[in-house]
C-alpha cells in the first residue's frame, strides 16, 4: 500500500567541522560559519529521510521533503533528493530566519496543512544546530495527530506504523494509527548514500518555493517575531586546566608511568 | 484566570519508586521555590503510587498531587498529556520541570505545543532573574559547543533537566506535605499509540549511569574486539564499559552503550576515554567526569582539551601494560 510521507530537513552548519573551528560572534549572538566548511542537511533529518526511503523500498509511496530557511543551498536541500525523495518544498525568505521551535514548527505545520495529503511525517530526533528537540513534536501536536519520538525502526500496514521507540535500556515496540509524525534517531542505522542516477534526477527537479504569504502567514508570525522563547546569551564555557601528557620509550612503559600516575594523584 | 505561581516538578517514577531525576528535580525546585517564595509542587502519574507520594515530600515537595489510573500504568503521549494539561490548567504553575529522559523528552514538547508556551530542553542550570522573576535556563547546544540562556514570558515556563545536573535533598521523612489526588477521566478511544512490547537490555555488572569507574571506547577501537580489554579494564576497576557514537552505529556495541548528548550522562571520578577523539557531542555525555584520562594516537585530539591525564599513542600497545600496572598496584 503506497504511502503519501513528507520530511522536515534543516540546513544547518556541519556539525563535524573541527571544535577548534567553533566561534561565536557575541554581538550578535550568532556562531560564525567556519570558513571553507559547508552546511549540512542536519543528520537525524538524513536519517528521517533514510527512514522514508526504507517504506517506499518495501511499499511503494511519494515522499515530499520540506525545510524551512533563508538563502538555502540547492546542493545541501536537494541531497534527500538524490538519496531518492521525489519532491522537494523550500519555505525561503528573510522572515523564516531566526526562528524558535514554536515559530519553525507552525510554519511547518501551516505548510504540512497546505500540502494536504500524508500518512506518514518524519523528522530528525533534533537539530544539529539548537539540539532543541520540539520541532517534530510540536508540529503533530499543531496538526492534532499522534507523535513518537526517538525511532529507531519503522513500518507501516493498513492504517498504522509500528515503531521502535529507543529508550534508556533496550527499546519499545509501539503501534500508532495513521496520520502520525516520527521523530527519527541514529539507532535507525546510517542514511543511504546519494547514488548518480538519484543525483541527475534531482538537478532536473526544481523546487517549489514558499513565502510567508504563501502559507497564509503574516512575517510577524514567522522567524524571530514569531518566538516565544528569548535568547539571553550564547556562549562557549571557558575550560580551565590542562592535560598532563605522561612520556616514555615505549608505548608500552608509557602504559605503566600513567598507571603510576593515577595511584599517585589517588585517582584509582 | 489565575495567576500562574509555584514550581511544579514532574516526579518520574521508576519501578514504582521515585526516581533518581525526580528526586534531583525536586531539590532543583525546592531552591526556586525558596528563592520565589512559592510552593514546591510535584505531581505523579500512575497505576498504584505506594510509597511515592511520601517520598516525594521527604525530598522536599510542599504538595503532592497523584493521578491514578490503570490506563496511566504505562507512559504514552496522549494519555499522560491529557493528564499533565488538566494539572497545569487546574493548578497554574508558574514553572514546570520534567528530566530528560525518554519520558520527559516525550511529555515535554508535547504538553509545551499544547500550552502553547515556551519550553528548553536538557537544561544544566535554571536561575530567578531577581528582577523579572523569569527563568532563566541555560542550556547544551550546537552538539556541546556552546551554552545557550534562555527565558520566555509565556506561563508556564517550562524545562527539561539534564540528568545528574542537579543535586537532591537529603530526604527527611519528617517533612510534612498535602497529598491531593487529581481526578481523571480518560478516553481509552482517544490513545492513539499502543504499548505492543518493551524489550529491556540486559545489563551484567554496574550500570553505566552509576559507574564511578567508566572505560570508553570510539572509533580507534576498531571492531567489537578490542571492546573485550576494555572490559577487562572496567573489571578491574569495578567499573563499566561505554562508547562514544561510532562503535554504536558500527555495531560493534549495544546502543545502550553510547555516552553522549543523546547517549547517557554519565559522572563518575575516572573516565578512560581509549581511541576516542572527544566530539563536542560525546563531551556532553561525560564532561561531569571528575577525572578524564585519555590514551589516543592524534596528539590534537579534542579529548585531550577536557582531559587531566593522557598518554599519546597507539592504545593496542599503550593499554596492556597499564591494565597490568592497576591491577598490580590495586591489588597491593
Amino acid at each position: 500500500m503506497p504511502l503519501n510521507m513528507i520530511v522536515c530537513c534543516k540546513q544547518v552548519l556541519d556539525p563535524e567541522a573541527p571544535p577548534a573551528s567553533f566561534k561565536i560572534d557575541p554581538s550578535t549572538n550568532k556562531v560564525i560559519p567556519p570558513p571553507g566548511v559547508p552546511p549540512v542537511v542536519s543528520p537525524f533529518d538524513e536519517q528521517a529521510v533514510e527512514a522514508a526511503l526504507r517504506i517506499k523500498d518495501q511499499q511503494g509511496g511519494k515522499i515530499t521533503v520540506l525545510s524551512l530557511g533563508n538563502n538555502l543551498l540547492r546542493d545541501v536541500v536537494k541531497k534527500p533528493l538524490s538519496m531518492g525523495a521525489d519532491e522537494l518544498i523550500l519555505l525561503e525568505d528573510e522572515a523564516f530566519e531566526g526562528g524558535d521551535s514554536w515559530s519553525i514548527a507552525n510554519a511547518l505545520a501551516t505548510a504540512i496543512k497546505k500540502i494536504g495529503e500524508y500518512d506518514l511525517i518524519f523528522c530528525g530526533r533534533q537539530a544539529a544546530d539548537w539540539d532543541a528537540g520540539q520541532v517534530g513534536t510540536g508540529i503533530a501536536e499543531i496538526l492534532g495527530i499522534p507523535s513518537v519520538t526517538v525511532a529507531k525502526k519503522v513500518e507501516a500496514t493498513d492504517g498504522k506504523a509500528k515503531v521502535e521507540r529507543v529508550i534508556a535500556d533496550g527499546y519499545q515496540v509501539i503501534e500508532v494509527t495513521l496520520p502520525a509524525l516520527i521523530t527519527v534517531s541514529n539507532e535507525l542505522g546510517e542514511a543511504r548514500y546519494a547514488t548518480l542516477k538519484g543525483i541527475m534526477a534531482a538537478s532536473k527537479k526544481q523546487p517549489t518555493v514558499w513565502k510567508p504569504a504563501d502559507i497564509g502567514l503574516e512575517s510577524s508570525q514567522v522567524g524571530t517575531a514569531g518566538r516565544r522563547a528569548k535568547l539571553l546569551k550564547l556562549f562557549q564555557p571557558v575550560k580551565e586546566g590542562k592535560c598532563e601528557i605522561l612520556e616514555a620509550d615505549t608505548p608500552a612503559e608509557a602504559g605503566t608511568k600513567l598507571a603510576v600516575k593515577l595511584r599517585e594523584a589517588k585517582v584509582i | 484566570m489565575a495567576e500562574n505561581k509555584g514550581i511544579m516538578v514532574y516526579g518520574e517514577l521508576i519501578d514504582g519508586k521515585i526516581s533518581s531525576i525526580a528526586t534531583e528535580l525536586l531539590g532543583c525546585g525546592r531552591r526556586l521555590a525558596d528563592e520565589l517564595k512559592e510552593d514546591l509542587l510535584c505531581i505523579l502519574v500512575g497505576d498504584k503510587l505506594g510509597d511515592a507520594p511520601k517520598q516525594a515530600v521527604a525530598y522536599g515537595a510542599d504538595k503532592v498531587y497523584t493521578a491514578e489510573d490503570p490506563l496511566l500504568k504505562e507512559y504514552q503521549t496522549d494519555s499522560y498529556v491529557a493528564v499533565m494539561e488538566k494539572a497545569a490548567k487546574d493548578l497554574s504553575p508558574r514553572i514546570i520541570l520534567f528530566g530528560q529522559t525518554s519520558v520527559g523528552r516525550d511529555l515535554a514538547p508535547r504538553l509545551a505545543f499544547r500550552l502553547g508556551t515556551s519550553l528548553s530542553m536538557d537544561c544544566m542550570e535554571l536561575s530567578i532573574d531577581p528582577g523579572t522573576k523569569l527563568l532563566h535556563q541555560t542550556r547544551s547546544v550546537y552538539g556541546g559547543n556552546a551554552r545557550a540562556t534562555f527565558t520566555s514570558e509565556t506561563f508556564p515556563q517550562m524545562a527539561t533537566v539534564r540528568q545528574k545536573a542537579m543535586s537532591p535533598l537529603a530526604p527527611d521523612e519528617s517533612r510534612k506535605g498535602e497529598v491531593t489526588p487529581i481526578k481523571v477521566e480518560l478516553d481509552p478511544a482517544k490513545i492513539r499509540t499502543k504499548v505492543l512490547e518493551t524489550v529491556k537490555e540486559e545489563v551484567v555488572g554496574v550500570k553505566l549511569e552509576d559507574a564511578q569507574a567508566i572505560v570508553a571506547g570510539g572509533r580507534g577501537i576498531g571492531g567489537p574486539d578490542g571492546f573485550k580489554q576494555l572490559e577487562e579494564l572496567a573489571k578491574v576497576l569495578k567499573g563499566a564499559v561505554g562508547a562514544s557514537r561510532p562503535p554504536c552505529d558500527n555495531k560493534w556495541v549495544p546502543d545502550t552503550m553510547q555516552i553522549g548528548l543523546t547517549g547517557k550522562i554519565v559522572t563518575p571520578e575516572l573516565y578512560i576515554a581509549v581511541g576516542l577523539s572527544g566530539a563536542s557531542q560525546h563531551l556532553a555525555g561525560c564532561s561531569s567526569a571528575k577525572n578524564i584520562v585519555a590514551i589516543n594516537k592524534d596528539p590534537e585530539a579534542n579529548i585531550y582539551k577536557e582531559a587531566r591525564f593522557g598518554v599519546v599513542g597507539d592504545w593496542k600497545q599503550i593499554l596492556p601494560a597499564f591494565t597490568e600496572k592497576v591491577k598490580e598496584l590495586l591489588a597491593g
